[in-house]
């Protein structure tokens, strides 16, 4: 059936594509060129925007109404794509290229069974009979790793999680055994560990049917585990293009270089060694710059020259697969040292302010909201026995996947549930019986948080000064109107942010910025406590860093206590003092970053550190898949909450794991694991990431 | 004098709309030079539909309002002139006086009265009454619908029943037993209106309470006078001189609506309000997930802070899309009060019972009933027009 | 599923309790009475006149007595008026002031007994069953016109947003909508029924069609009920349509290949119907509306007409039985819709 062809699978030579909308055209993808050969994977690294989504969407003919391809051409195994007709775009569309989306849920038909889903695809491109196409389905769900194939079928796409999703839409793909397969951010929503496996089953995957493949991501490290070569984009244009090994170690283009410092690599420490953020902010396309677009945000950038005209990209000497967008990639010294800036000295943590004790939070829910019998209600265990101390200026990382009770926590915390069990003491004072309405002004302004994301964390119809101010009425800051605008004034100059933006909306406001304003109202009533959660992973990588730094900054200055909420251990071992890993609603790990990072592990732990994807060619990482999704919170295991996916589990006798929740266990040190295992076999853990000496 | 031929007619009629005209382009000039100053409203002249749909509008709210200052109408609407008796459209008045108008433009109907007057002046009773009318329901529908579904609950199941008992009532039914004038001798409707009119100064006297609850030498002397004039209005409203609720003496009570309007105006609240009340509801319970509700909630906001100034400013979209689309339903309700006789005096111009009067002698004479009912169609036309518009502007950006 | 049943009905009953007390409750004020004894008896009655009058037939007992008698569960009052006859209220006029054998003492709804008309002078029961007869037969035929036509209008709109046919029929519907039973049946008598137009293709009125309903004489109030509630469905089909039609999982069949047609038809149709298909159910009480009007309008003597004949002489019982019975259609038709949405939607399960 395959034709047999050994050119390249696709080219695309100096695409250029735009929108046009009723305001004006605007040029989402500009002269842009990959090369695709068979059996390879291109990664496609940029930030939001950039254009990534586009140039798959271009590939696949699919742009609709108001995007058209403006100059290039796409060549799909030596065809134009762009000259066929429809008909022929047709056939080739999931026979030959097949795309995954980032939401799987999205991409599958909501009222319609998965196997037949499925099998659409042999019976409409090989006008296979139903049966050979159940067949099929049957084996490519089997190839995917599901578990009950045959049940899976016969399924709607809601019964299953998310992470079985995402499985279907990839077997979905390969149903046609495509040459070309586009992942687009194909893991994004899914859990770092669920995302490990994914990614594992795409690279075997490919191997085995010998597919082509374009990876889209935002994450460099991400493209290091999956991908042959790469090409890094920047607003619209790709900036450099190689391989791995030429990106990642030689990098030549001034936005690779701003990017890979931006994100916390082992061995970046917030103190001595912090984040570089990019400065400024990423264009929109119709505010681009003249000349270079990194211009404005560029270390190297030499006016006159950089800003001339349009640069066009330049192979490096000596090796003709990696080529650079800068015109001064020569002049440039790679090798130079980070500019450090300030080395701050570490702060020393203070008293205790807050101690949780066996805090327990249970829920009653509904076995089934909307048919459900009265009184057939389940008991949701949201948070189990967690104990724990923070001090004063010390930042205390929360780690765990969806669903281990992290927003419970939070909320418990700041009053909006009260706790089923266990105490609370802030300043040695009760609170976990509080709800907020009952606590004084004080309190309130002392414990706050900072929310995920940047796109709802502010009243959409409330300027943003509006806003903090309202904070401060409450916490009964200022004595009347003008003392009030003034702090929130200097408010915003805390947070970086210029003082013009109080008369701003909220929606003109990049996502940064918003974080910012968040994070300026927190700290309205001067917070001691603060609460942040995940309060970076909606943003850019560049963004991040800034928004990290600046976090860490207050913190220093106003010696506030961070509870920072996480599932990305990379930016937890960065900023955090200690570590509390939690898994199922337990806290199952308890220790100083170094405690946690380094064996003994416990076993989910271990797991965790090995799913982080890291961008940096040095590192090498022990690989653990875990099997399986994360149990619902409604239907837990018994005994250990990670019995289900312990890859350590053989490893104790007498099935203890099934049975007994294992008890909080002191390693030395004030680290506490909460596992069976014998002494030796903790003591027998490898490190999962290792540093090769350079 | 002859008859006038359709020219003729039309020149006349766009000649006696002139103040009409000349309202609109300087409306419409004014808010196209200035569009980008004025948030949504401004947005509106983007989209054809839109400004057809606006245009339309302002027509006959223009007409409406000058034809209360006797304006564009060519005759007395209640004068009979009896030789014009189901006169068609263009009929010269038979020995015409001294500045009476010599024709009717629109022909007679058929107790020879002036049909073009009589749809002029029939728009002031929509003009008057729809938004009004439709304003009140959302005030009840916004004040019980937040915290049916900020709260949920027992509130939410109560307030719900409610709104569905009410809804599950056929509208024509509901007119019937409560537009008659034995129900009126009662005094229902006074006590209807007495309770639903006292929303809205709930609902500002919440909204500036929780607003300025952090300082109390703001709050108290506001919340007195807006509640002082609020609610002097209130009793004026409610208290009709002979009839049950007479709460206030005459030398206070500001004004009295004339007879049959407070009941329509009720009952229109009254069938209106639980869709508000539905709608209100389900917005409230998607807009409390958001985290600015969390952060307000985390920095000890009061419920009635969070749904006034946190969720309703957000919801408002949909509802201003509703509410457009709502006038237009309440148009179409006074107009089946009219069809039905209930409510408005038989005499009254109001398109409804002017199409009820007509439709008796429809088979011979159209346009004592056409010409009302096109003026009707192209007014609820022009809000759905409008409605669309907004949707579309402000699905944008 | 049988609990959400049992509670849907449990919730309907009390419902129907609620509204058929009230209705009960304003035509026995007063005033109705009065004026219901004033049309009984003579126009001319003394107050003292119209006290006995009521008396003697049982309106002057306390108003949760006279609803438990109607209701069935107290018994039926026997009342010997002043005028020296013994009246009951299951068993008429009594000779010699006592009940026949094996009468019964409970007569209401519970035992069947809706009633007796005192405009009809007729058994509410069998008024309501032919006139509802009538009226079915005009809302079958609005349906049938009114659901296809709307969905396919509905579709073919919604299906390439923003294109030439999404235009047309967009503005079509909206006109329709815009146009209330009242305005749209006037015009159309006008155009085609009237000898002004000269055209008199159809019947202005529908009284022919209560016996043998033919194309001339049932076309027009079919089309005016129709035509309203045709343009709001075919809107709501056009918005859910256009939104399904922008959903990932279109894209994702699109990419596979999937021809438009059988995107169209396989993988959107069944998404976008669920969101009209619950309007559609709940257009039904509002249809009642319309059929008031039309069959005032055109001088179909069904059910909505025969609403307005007992609103507008307080026929007390006559009210109270079309009150539950359009209280009825109203929630059967929203229990249908729930179940039925949960059959269109496999994201919600039935345990
Ligand atoms: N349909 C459209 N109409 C107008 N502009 C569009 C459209 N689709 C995308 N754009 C613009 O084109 C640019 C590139 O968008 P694209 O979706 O390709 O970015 P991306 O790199 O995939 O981002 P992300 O990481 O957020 O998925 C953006 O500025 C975006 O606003
Ligand atoms: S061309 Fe100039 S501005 Fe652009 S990346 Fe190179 S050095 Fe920086
Ligand atoms: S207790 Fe057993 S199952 Fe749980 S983590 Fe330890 S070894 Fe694994
Ligand atoms: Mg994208």
């Amino acid at each position: 059936m395959k034709d047999s062809y050994d050119g390249p699978i696709l080219e695309i030579d100096s695409l250029s594509i735009s929108f046009f909308t009723r305001l004006r055209e605007i040029p989402a993808v500009m002269d842009f060129s990959v090369r695709v050969m068979p059996g390879e994977a291109v990664g496609l690294v940029g930030e939001s925007g950039c254009g990534k989504s586009t140039v798959a969407l271009g590939v696949m003919q699919d742009l609709g109404k108001n995007g058209r391809i403006v100059g290039g051409s796409i060549k799909f195994k030596g065809r134009d794509l762009n000259e066929m007709s429809q008909e022929e775009l047709r056939k080739i569309r999931g026979s030959e290229i097949a795309m995954i989306y980032q939401e799987p849920m999205a991409s599958l038909n909501p009222a319609m069974k998965i196997g037949k889903q499925l099998m659409e695809v042999p019976m409409i491109h090989r006008g296979a009979s139903e049966k050979d196409a159940y067949d099929r389905a049957l084996q490519v769900v089997t190839d995917v790793k599901l578990p009950d194939p045959a049940r899976i079928l016969d399924s709607y796409p809601h019964q299953l999680s998310g992470g079985q999703q995402q499985r279907i839409v990839i077997a979905m793909a390969l149903m046609a055994e495509p040459s070309l397969l586009i992942l687009d951010e194909p893991t994004t929503a899914l859990d770092v560990t669920v995302e490990a496996a994914v990614v594992q089953l795409v690279k075997e995957l490919g191997q085995k049917y010998g597919t082509s493949m374009l990876f889209i991501s935002h994450n460099l490290g991400l493209v290091l585990e999956t991908c042959d070569r790469l090409c890094v984009m920047y607003s619209g244009e790709a900036v450099e293009r190689g391989s791995i090994k030429d990106v990642f170690d030689e990098m030549q283009h001034p936005y690779t270089q701003a990017l890979f410092r931006s994100i916390p690599l082992p061995g970046a420490d917030k103190n001595a060694r912090p984040l570089r953020a990019i400065p400024g902010n990423f264009p929109l396309p119709h505010e681009r710059p003249n000349g270079c677009n990194f211009g404005p945000r560029c270390d190297y950038f030499e006016a006159g020259r950089c800003d001339a005209g349009d640069i066009k990209m330049f192979d490096v000497p000596g090796n003709e697969h990696h080529a650079t967008r800068c015109l001064r990639f020569q002049e440039i010294d790679w090798h130079a040292e980070m500019d450090t800036g300030h080395g701050a000295e570490k702060p020393e943590p203070g008293r205790v302010v807050l101690k949780m004790d066996n805090l327990k939070k249970y829920y009653e829910v509904a076995a089934n909201a909307l048919f459900g019998k009265r009184g057939d209600t389940k008991v949701v265990k949201a948070n189990e026995t967690l104990s724990f101390e923070a001090r004063e200026s010390e930042t205390l990382a929360i780690v765990g996947e969806s669903g281990c009770g992290k927003s419970t926590f939070a909320k418990v915390l700041m009053g909006l549930e009260t706790a089923t069990d266990g105490q609370i003491l802030l300043d040695n004072r009760n609170i976990e019986s509080t709800p907020i309405e009952a606590r004084d002004t004080q309190t309130v302004a002392d414990v706050q948080m900072v929310f995920q994301n940047p796109f709802d964390t502010l009243n959409p119809s409330m300027t943003v000064g509006r806003q903090i101010i309202r904070a401060l009425e409450v916490f009964g800051v200022g004595n009347n109107d003008a003392e009030r605008r003034e702090r929130m004034l200097q408010l915003l100059d805390l947070v970086k942010l210029p003082r013009a933006f109080a008369e701003r909306m909220p929606r003109q406001l990049s996502g940064g910025q918003k974080q910012r304003v968040g994070i300026a109202r927190a700290f309205a009533g001067n917070a001691r406590i603060v609460v942040a959660d995940e309060p970076v992973s909606a943003l850019d990588v560049s963004v991040q860093a800034a928004v990290t730094d600046l976090l860490m900054e207050i913190q220093r200055e106003q010696k506030t206590t961070l509870l920072f909420i996480s599932h990305d251990l990379s930016i937890v071992r960065y900023l955090s003092d200690r570590v509390m890993v939690m898994y199922l609603g337990h806290v199952v790990e308890l220790g100083t970053t170094d405690q946690v990072f380094a064996p003994p592990y416990h076993p989910y732990t271990e797991a965790l550190l090995s799913a982080v994807p890291i961008a940096d060619t040095r590192v090498t990482k022990k690989t653990i898949v875990l099997e399986g999704d994360i149990p619902s919170a409604m239907n837990p295991p018994s005994g250990c909450p990670f019995q289900t996916r312990c890859r350590w589990k053989s490893q104790v006798p007498g099935g203890l794991c099934e049975k007994d929740v294992p008890p909080m266990r002191q390693l030395g040190g004030g680290h506490q694991i909460k596992c069976h295992l014998s002494e030796q076999h903790l003591a027998s853990m490898e490190p999962v990431i290792q540093i090769a000496a350079e | 004098m002859e008859p006038l031929g359709w020219f003729d007619i039309l020149t006349r009629i766009f000649m006696q709309f002139m103040p009409v005209w000349i309202a609109l382009v300087v409306l419409f000039t004014l808010s196209i030079v200035y569009k980008r100053r004025l948030g949504l409203y401004g947005k509106l002249f983007d989209s054809t539909i839109g400004m057809v749909g606006f245009g339309l509008v302002m027509f006959w709210v223009f007409t409406g309002i000058f034809g209360a200052f006797d304006l564009i109408i060519t005759h007395d609407p209640l004068a009979q002139v009896s030789s014009m008796k189901n006169k068609p459209p263009g009929t010269p008045i038979m020995g015409a006086e001294d500045g009476q108008y010599p024709y009717y433009l629109f022909g007679g109907d058929n107790l020879a009265r002036d049909v073009f007057s009589r749809m002029v002046k029939g728009a002031w009773v929509v003009v008057q009454i729809a938004p009004l009318a439709t304003l009140f329901a959302f005030m009840v529908g916004i004040t019980l619908g937040l915290p049916a579904g900020y709260y949920g609950g027992k509130l939410d199941t109560l307030l719900s029943f409610l709104a569905n008992l009410i809804l599950a009532f056929p509208v024509i039914l509901l007119f019937y037993l409560l537009v008659t004038p034995e129900i009126v001798d009662t005094g229902i409707p006074n006590y209807m209106a007495m309770v639903l009119f006292i929303f809205p100064l709930v609902f500002v006297a919440v909204l500036l309470n929780s607003r300025y609850r952090t300082q109390p030498a703001v709050r108290t002397p506001l919340l007195i006078g807006v509640l002082g004039v609020m609610g002097w209005l209130y009793l004026s409203l409610i208290s009709q001189p002979g009839t049950a609720i007479t709460v206030l003496p005459d030398a206070l009570d500001l004004f009295n609506l004339q007879g049959g309007i407070l009941v329509v105006f009720v009952s229109v609240v009254f069938v209106n309000s639980p869709t508000v009340f539905r709608i209100v509801r389900g917005l409230a319970m998607d807009i409390k997930t958001r985290d600015y509700v969390a952060a307000a909630q985390t920095r000890g906001e009061r419920p009635w802070y969070i749904m006034l100034w946190e969720i309703l400013p957000n919801a408002r979209g949909p509802l201003i899309v509703d509410f457009c689309l709502r006038i237009g339903y309440t148009t179409i309700l006074l107009g089946t009060l009219g069809f039905f006789g209930l409510g408005l005096p038989p005499e009254s111009p109001d398109w409804g019972t002017t199409i009820n009067d007509g439709r008796r002698l429809l088979q011979i004479y159209l346009h004592p009933a056409m010409v009302p009912a096109f003026a009707l169609l192209s007014m609820v036309l022009g809000l759905n027009l409008l409605a669309d518009g907004l949707r579309e502007e402000s699905l944008r950006d | 599923m049988a609990f959400f049943l049992l509670r849907r009905i449990g919730t309907m009953l009390l419902t129907a309790l609620c509204l058929t007390f009230i209705v009960f409750w304003l035509t026995n004020l007063a005033p109705n009475l009065e004026k219901l004894a004033k049309n009984q008896g003579n126009v001319r009655m003394t107050d003292e006149q119209v006290a006995s009058f009521l008396q003697d037939r049982g309106y002057a007992q306390p108003l949760p007595l006279k609803y438990a008698q109607w209701l069935g569960v107290a018994p039926g009052w026997v009342i010997e008026g002043r005028d020296g006859t013994t009246r009951s209220r299951c068993n008429g006029v009594l000779e010699n002031g006592v009940p026949p054998e094996n009468a019964r003492s409970f007569c209401g709804v519970l035992q069947g007994d809706w009633g007796y008309s005192t405009v009809f002078q007729d058994g509410v029961g069998s008024i309501i069953a032919t006139r509802l007869g009538l009226t079915g037969k005009l809302m079958f035929w609005v349906m049938m016109v009114m659901v296809p036509g709307a969905l396919i209008i509905g579709v073919l709109a919604g299906m390439r947003e923003g294109s030439r046919t999404d235009r047309t029929l967009s503005t079509v519907s909206i006109i329709t909508t815009a146009t209330p039973e009242y305005v749209s049946g006037v015009v159309f008598i006008a155009v085609f029924a009237s000898t002004a137009f000269g055209l008199r293709w159809f019947n202005g009125s529908a009284t022919s069609a209560m016996e043998d309903a033919t194309f001339e004489n049932f076309t027009l109030p079919v089309m005016t009920i129709a035509l309203y509630g045709m343009g709001y469905i075919a809107r709501m089909t056009r918005a859910s349509m256009a939104e399904v039609m922008t959903a990932q999982y279109i894209r994702t069949a699109r990419l596979k290949g999937v021809s438009f047609p059988n995107i169209v038809m396989k993988h959107a149709l069944r998404n976008a119907l669920i969101a009209p298909f619950t309007v559609i159910m709940l257009q039904f009480p509002w249809l009642l509306n319309g059929v008031v009007i039309v069959e005032t309008l055109f001088n179909y003597k069904g059910f909505g007409w025969t609403l307005v004949q007992a609103a507008g002489n307080n026929d007390i019982e006559l009210l109270l039985g079309v009150s539950v019975v359009s209280v009825f259609v109203v929630l059967i038709t929203q229990l249908i819709s729930d179940i039925g949405y949960v059959y269109l939607n496999p994201r919600i399960s039935v345990s």
